[in-house]
């Protein structure tokens, strides 16, 4: 297998008062080195779970997670997050939020050229002259560009992107759709992102899978050929017209609207 | 410059009114000085105890300050445990509010007993049991309410526990922690006066008002309460200066 992220047949439920709650079930996705994936699926259907299994801060019941092939059992430095609330810390600057996992990380750079690392990364998203603001400075789209620089800075093999554009305004939006393509360019990595927004998930993913409801499991799978650098214009063609009714479809399917013998 | 020159004259502007609304009740009323001092009474006792005004104050300063450093150690302290361990909470919190409950002028007497002839040591006591609970308190809720995203980006990396402590949990309750020792110190007064005035030779400010009732020399009794506001004063700023220099992130701009 050439696959950096593998999960196969991975099961968990959580402890509840009510008892177990099996959140999920035969949970099975693959990506492949500098492959982005796109995870969507219905409200509270495990995918925030998912994050957290790849991430090494839980361990699944049952199935496996390995990274690089390596069985993924605790936290590894490899790895870096961002998530909807882009959690910067109000009392450190810009720059230094954004240098953070750098005094953390074994062997992360030092001084000097932990600077010029996180300088350089905020030039790549538009941040430059904002170094030494403080987040409260800052608008909503800017803190989550500030947030993924921090989560690249030690150059991790995996990106786990927790719905990062969730509660940011449409514009904004596709703004940092747009700068994701780029730093992917810049900056290779491997991604999985976890989103309620289907034109996001192809716009962005080169492989969308969608998870069924409550206990999810990977119910489909769809790959995008990319060749030309992405625009925002694709989401506007009949192809992607296509691609995000087939998605639709999916998800009332996930969440149990219509019945799957109809697909 | 004009905006700290500002930030001086506004409050002294606002003291002096103070004190010559003051000055003209008892005036208008015509009570005599064994009825209400007036700010014009209290010049001339400060000018005749001035020495045993310093000695006093020091007494009461020094002892107020050690009550609240030890408020301060063991109010992190427990609000460290009953932050981190949700069981801890439980145990504990009932207790601790139940002590507070507690009024500290019925715990006087008792402590005053206790350690006969310790005065410093009874003084400093009181001062910290009446002013460790709000910094409890706020260590507490500061640390229990981290967001766990703040936690999983630092324990995705592999940081331990006590980096995380220190990189992010630390410095976010520092707000809160402030804000309790701001009500702490003022309280932290309120004790070692309690029992400067209760326990019998007893020194410092708290004393000094307690000789003046002996003797009925009521200006000195006023004196003592507004040399006692403004130690309260000096100390209450003190604690700003120190929020601004380690919390100061947490001031947004105004407007």
């Amino acid at each position: 297998m050439t696959a950096l992220i593998d999960i196969k047949g991975v099961r968990h439920a959580y402890v509840t008062a009510a008892g177990p709650l099996p959140v999920l079930d035969g949970l099975e996705v693959s990506v492949e080195e500098g492959g982005f994936c796109a995870v969507v699926g219905p409200s509270g259907c495990g995918k925030s779970t998912l994050t957290r299994l790849i991430a090494g801060l839980m361990r699944p019941d049952e199935g496996e997670v390995w990274l690089h092939g390596e069985r993924v059992r605790g936290p590894r430095s490899t790895v870096g997050m961002a998530f909807q609330n882009p959690v910067l810390l109000e009392w450190r600057t810009i720059l230094k939020n954004v240098m953070l996992p750098l005094e953390i990380v074994p062997n992360g750079l030092k001084g000097k050229a932990a600077v010029e690392r996180a300088r350089h990364l905020l030039s790549l998203v538009g941040l430059e002259g904002f170094e030494d603001k403080r987040p409260s400075e800052l608008s909503g789209g800017m803190r989550q560009r500030a947030s993924l620089c921090r989560a690249l800075v030690h150059q991790p093999e995996v990106l786990i992107l927790d719905e990062p554009f969730g509660a940011l305004d449409a514009f904004t939006r596709e703004d940092l759709w747009q700068t994701m393509h780029d730093l992917k360019e810049k900056e290779p990595f491997t991604g999985v992102l976890i989103t309620h927004d289907l034109r996001e998930a192809i716009f962005l993913g080169d492989q969308v899978v969608v998870l069924s409801g409550r206990p999810a499991r990977t119910q489909y799978v769809m790959n995008i050929e990319r060749t030309a650098p992405a625009s925002l214009e694709d989401l506007y063609t009949a192809e992607a017209a296509e691609r995000l009714n087939i998605l639709r479809h999916q998800i009332e399917i996930a969440q149990g609207r219509v019945p799957e013998e109809v697909a | 410059m004009t905006g700290r020159l500002r930030n001086f004259i506004v409050p002294l502007v606002a003291m002096l009114v103070f004190l010559l609304l003051w000055e003209a009740l008892v005036w208008v009323n015509g009570w005599p000085n064994y009825k209400m001092a007036s700010p014009s009474d209290l010049w001339p006792a400060y000018v005749r105890y001035w020495e045993l005004f310093l000695v006093m104050g020091w007494q009461t300063l020094w002892r107020t300050v050690v009550g609240l450093l030890l408020a301060v150690v063991v109010g992190i302290a427990f609000g460290m445990v009953m932050g981190f361990s949700r069981t801890m909470r439980e145990a504990l919190y009932p207790l601790l509010v139940g002590f507070n409950a507690i009024p500290k002028a019925t715990v006087v007497p008792i402590v005053a007993l206790m350690f006969v002839g310790a005065h410093d040591f009874n003084t400093i006591l009181i001062a910290f049991m009446i002013s460790f609970f709000p910094i409890a308190v706020s260590v507490s809720i500061g640390l229990s309410t981290l967001e766990p995203e703040y936690r999983d980006i630092l324990r995705s990396l592999g940081a331990s526990q006590t980096t995380i402590f220190w990189k992010i949990a630390l410095p976010k309750t520092l707000p809160e922690f402030f804000g309790a020792l701001k009500v702490s110190v003022t309280l932290a007064f309120i004790g070692t006066n309690l029992m400067e005035i209760v326990s019998p030779h007893g020194r410092g400010l708290g004393a000094l008002f307690d000789s003046g009732k002996t003797n009925s020399d009521y200006p000195l009794m006023f004196a003592v309460l507004i040399a006692l506001a403004l130690l309260g004063i000096v100390l209450y700023y003190i604690v700003v200066g120190l929020e601004k220099m380690f919390a100061g992130w947490a001031e947004r701009a105004p407007g």
